[in-house]
C-alpha cells in the first residue's frame, strides 16, 4: 500500500512537472510587464525560431519584463492568461492554440487593463477585445506558391498535393489557392491529394504509393518543407530526377534552413515563407502605445516572400532560413 | 474435420487468415499490387520497387517493436504506450552523438556503431523506467508508459536543444533505405537479424518460459521460485532495445528528425499487431512468429489503403474496426457462442450423414 502511495505521488509529481508554469516576475522599476502565451517551441521549426525571436526582443535591456508560458492545450492557454492578468502584466500576447473559447478571459483582462495583442494566430472574439493582431495571411502564402507554379508555364501539372493536419489554419490556406487554380485550369489535375499531417514518412509512404501505382506527375505541393523532404526521399528512392530543369518540381513551405540550402542547390525548385518573426512588430506596436499614439491598422498581415530556386542567393538562406 | 478445427485453433491462423483476406482482396482489387520491378534509385543503384516491397519496408521496423511489445503484454498484462515516443528519444540520441553540437556537420563526429549503442543504453534506461514502475510500484503499463508518452518528445528535443540535426553522410542512410548493390530495403535484414537473435533467446533460455508463467500466474510462478517483477522489468528493458533498432531505421531514412511526428501512432500499431498475432492482451501465453506476422499484416493494410488513396488521417479508422473485430472474436462469451454454433453445425452434418 506505502508503495502505491509513493508511485501514485511519483506519478503525480512528474504530472506536474510537465506543465512547465512560470511565474511572472515583480515589475516596478520602470520596466513594461508583458506576458507572453505561446505553443510549445518543440513543435515545429518554425515556432522556435519564433520564441527565439520574442526572447530576443522582449529583454531587460529593451525595456522589457517578460514572462513567457506554453501550452499546445487552449484550456491551458486559458489558465496562464489568466494568472498573468492577475499578476497585473500591462500587456498580454497570445497566440492561442484554438480559434474558440477566448472571449471570457480577454474581457477580464480589458477590466483589468491588460492590453491583448494577438500574433501569428487570430482568434473566433470580438476585435475590440484585442488592441492588434499580426498574422501570417495562409491563403495568400498559397496564393502566391500557386502563381509561381503558374509562371512556369508548364503544358500539363499533374499535382501530388501533400497537405498538413487537416483544419489547420496552415492547411486551409496553401490548399485553398490550389484547389482554386486545378479547378480552373483544365491542364492542372491533382495525381493525389491526400494529408501526410505534417510528417516526412507519411509523405513518403504517399508517393511512394503514387509511384508503384504508376501514375505521371511532375509537380510535388508539399504543405510544408518536412513533407517535401519526406517526397524528394521517395522520389530519390525510385530514381525519379528533380529540380531545377529536372522532370519533377518539387515544392516546399515555411523556409527551413535546410529547405533553402536544397533550392539553392537546385534540388527543389519553390519554398514560401511563413514569417515566424513578429518581435519586432510587436515592439513597435507597444512603443507606440506607450507613447500614447494610437494604432491605425488592427490587424497586420506581415510580408511573406516565395522563393525560387534559380534566384535565391546565400544571403537570402541565411537571413530567412530558420 | 479434425485438421481443420486445429488449424483455426491455432494462434497462427489469425494473422494467416487476415494476410490471405487482404492478398485475395487486392488480387481481385488489381492485380498490379504484386508487381515487383527491379529499378534504380537516383544514386544509379539497383532497387527492387512495388507495393509489396513498401510492406516489407515499412513492415520491418514495425515487426521489430512487435516482438518487444509481444513481451511486455505477455509478461505485464499490459501495453507501453511510450514507443513512439521513446523513437523520437532514440533518434536524437543517434543525431546528437553523430553531429556534436553543431547540427550540420560536414562530416560525421563519431561512427554510427557508437551513436548506436549509446541510443540503445538511453532507450534501455527508458524501458528500465517503465519497467520499475510497473514492477516495483505496480502502476498499471498503460499509466506508467503515459509519463514517457507525453513528456517523451519534449525531452528528445532537449537532447538537441531543439535543433534539427541533418546527417550529411550517404552512409547513415543505408540503414533505413538500401545498401549500395543490394536491392532489397536494408530494414528487413535488421529485422531478420533481430529475428534470429530473439528465437535464438527464446530457444536457448527460459526467458519465454519464465514470461509466460508471470503473465499466466504471478503468484504461482513465484511460488515456484521465479521473480516476477525481475521478468517484468526485463521485459520493457527488450522493448527498449527493440526501440532503439526501430529509432535507428527512422532517423536514417531521411537523415534528420522532426520530434513531433516521428513515429507518431506506431504505438498503436505495434499493439495491434500483438493483438492480431492472436496473443492475449490481458497477457500470458504469447507466439513471437504470429506477432512478427501480425505487424506485416498491418502494414500490408496501411498499403493497400493508400493504394486506394483513403485520406490517411482515416487510416486509424480502419485499424480499429480491425481491433475491434478482433477483440470482440476474442471475448469468452463470442468464443463460447461460436463454438455452440460449430457444433450444432457439426451434429447437424453428422445427422444428415446419418439420415
Amino acid at each position: 500500500m506505502k508503495k502505491r502511495l509513493i508511485a501514485a505521488f511519483l506519478v503525480a509529481a512528474m504530472a506536474i512537472g510537465l506543465v512547465a508554469c512560470t511565474p511572472a516576475g515583480q515589475g516596478g522599476d520602470g520596466l513594461i510587464k508583458v506576458g507572453i502565451i505561446n505553443n510549445d517551441p518543440n513543435e515545429s521549426g518554425y515556432r522556435t525560431a519564433n520564441d527565439k525571436d520574442l526572447k530576443a526582443t522582449f529583454t531587460k535591456e529593451n525595456g522589457y519584463d517578460a514572462s513567457f508560458a506554453y501550452s499546445l492545450k487552449n484550456d491551458e492557454q486559458i489558465e496562464h492568461a489568466q494568472k498573468f492578468i492577475q499578476d497585473g502584466v500591462d500587456y498580454l500576447l497570445l497566440s492561442a492554440a484554438d480559434t474558440a473559447g477566448w472571449d471570457g478571459v480577454l474581457k477580464e483582462a480589458k477590466e483589468a487593463g491588460v492590453k491583448v495583442i494577438l500574433f501569428d494566430r487570430t482568434i473566433d472574439a470580438s476585435s475590440d477585445l484585442y488592441v492588434a493582431s499580426i498574422v501570417s495571411d495562409m491563403a495568400k502564402e498559397g496564393q502566391t506558391a500557386v502563381d509561381w507554379l503558374k509562371s512556369q508555364n508548364l503544358a500539363t501539372a499533374n499535382i501530388i498535393h501533400l497537405q498538413g493536419v487537416m483544419g489547420s489554419a496552415a492547411q486551409q490556406g496553401r490548399t485553398g489557392a490550389l484547389d482554386a487554380e486545378v479547378k480552373a485550369n483544365a491542364n492542372w489535375n491533382l495525381v493525389e491529394q491526400q494529408t501526410a499531417e505534417w510528417s516526412a514518412e507519411k509523405a513518403q509512404q504517399i508517393v511512394e504509393a503514387v509511384i508503384a501505382s504508376g501514375k505521371d506527375f511532375n509537380v510535388i505541393y508539399a504543405e510544408n518543407d518536412d513533407m517535401a523532404k519526406g517526397a524528394v526521399a521517395a522520389l530519390d528512392k525510385n530514381g525519379i530526377e528533380h529540380g531545377v530543369g529536372k522532370k519533377v518540381i518539387v515544392m516546399g513551405f515555411d523556409c527551413n534552413k535546410w529547405a533553402l540550402e536544397e533550392l539553392l542547390a537546385g534540388r527543389w525548385n519553390y519554398d514560401g515563407q511563413c514569417n515566424p518573426f513578429q518581435s519586432s512588430y510587436i515592439h513597435d506596436i507597444i512603443q507606440k502605445l506607450e507613447k500614447g499614439e494610437t494604432i491605425s491598422e488592427k490587424t497586420i498581415i506581415m510580408e511573406e516572400k516565395g522563393f525560387d530556386a534559380s534566384t535565391i542567393t546565400e544571403d537570402d538562406v541565411n537571413k530567412y532560413g530558420i | 474435420m479434425t485438421g481443420i478445427k486445429k488449424l483455426v485453433k491455432n494462434q497462427i491462423f489469425i494473422p494467416i487468415a487476415a494476410l490471405l483476406l487482404l492478398a485475395l482482396f487486392n488480387l481481385l482489387a488489381d492485380p498490379e499490387f504484386f508487381l515487383i520491378e527491379l529499378g534504380y534509385n537516383s544514386a544509379g543503384n539497383p532497387v527492387l520497387k512495388g507495393y509489396l516491397v513498401t510492406i516489407l519496408d515499412y513492415g520491418s521496423e514495425l515487426a521489430i517493436l512487435a516482438m518487444g511489445m509481444t513481451l511486455v503484454t505477455a509478461a505485464s498484462g499490459g501495453q507501453d504506450i511510450s514507443v513512439g515516443a521513446t523513437i523520437a528519444i532514440a533518434g536524437s540520441v543517434i543525431l546528437r552523438v553523430l553531429c556534436g553540437t553543431d547540427p550540420r556537420p560536414e562530416t560525421m563526429q563519431a561512427p554510427i556503431i557508437v551513436a548506436f549503442l549509446v541510443a540503445v543504453v538511453v532507450s534501455m534506461l527508458c524501458g528500465a523506467f517503465n519497467g520499475t514502475l510497473v514492477a516495483y510500484f505496480k502502476i498499471p503499463p498503460m499509466v506508467a508508459t503515459l509519463i514517457l508518452f507525453t513528456a517523451g518528445r519534449s525531452i528528445a528535443a532537449w537532447i538537441n536543444n531543439n535543433a534539427l540535426p541533418i546527417v550529411n553522410d550517404p552512409s547513415f542512410g543505408y540503414f533505413g533505405n538500401f545498401i549500395p548493390g543490394i536491392p532489397v530495403p536494408t530494414p528487413f535484414f535488421i529485422a531478420v537479424v533481430c529475428m534470429i537473435i530473439m528465437a535464438l533467446i527464446l530457444k536457448f533460455t527460459t526467458l519465454g518460459l519464465y514470461t509466460q508463467s508471470v503473465g499466466i500466474n504471478e503468484s504461482s510462478a513465484r511460488l515456484n521460485g521465479l521473480n516476477p517483477q525481475f521478468i517484468k522489468f526485463l521485459s520493457f528493458v527488450i522493448l527498449g532495445v527493440c526501440v532503439a533498432v526501430a529509432g535507428l531505421i527512422k532517423v536514417s531514412r531521411i537523415s534528420t528528425i522532426n520530434y513531433s511526428v516521428v513515429a507518431k501512432d506506431i504505438e498503436m500499431d505495434a499493439i495491434l499487431a500483438v493483438a492480431l498475432g492472436g496473443n492475449a492482451l490481458s497477457g500470458g501465453k504469447f507466439n513471437m512468429t504470429a506477432s512478427i506476422l501480425g505487424a506485416y499484416v498491418i502494414q500490408f493494410l496501411t498499403t493497400t489503403l493508400y493504394k486506394f488513396q483513403v485520406k490517411s488521417d482515416a487510416l486509424p479508422a480502419y485499424k480499429a474496426i480491425v481491433v475491434i473485430i478482433l477483440v470482440v472474436s476474442s471475448a469468452p462469451v463470442v468464443r463460447e457462442w461460436m463454438s455452440n454454433l460449430w457444433k450444432k453445425i457439426t451434429i447437424k452434418k453428422q445427422v444428415k450423414e446419418v439420415g
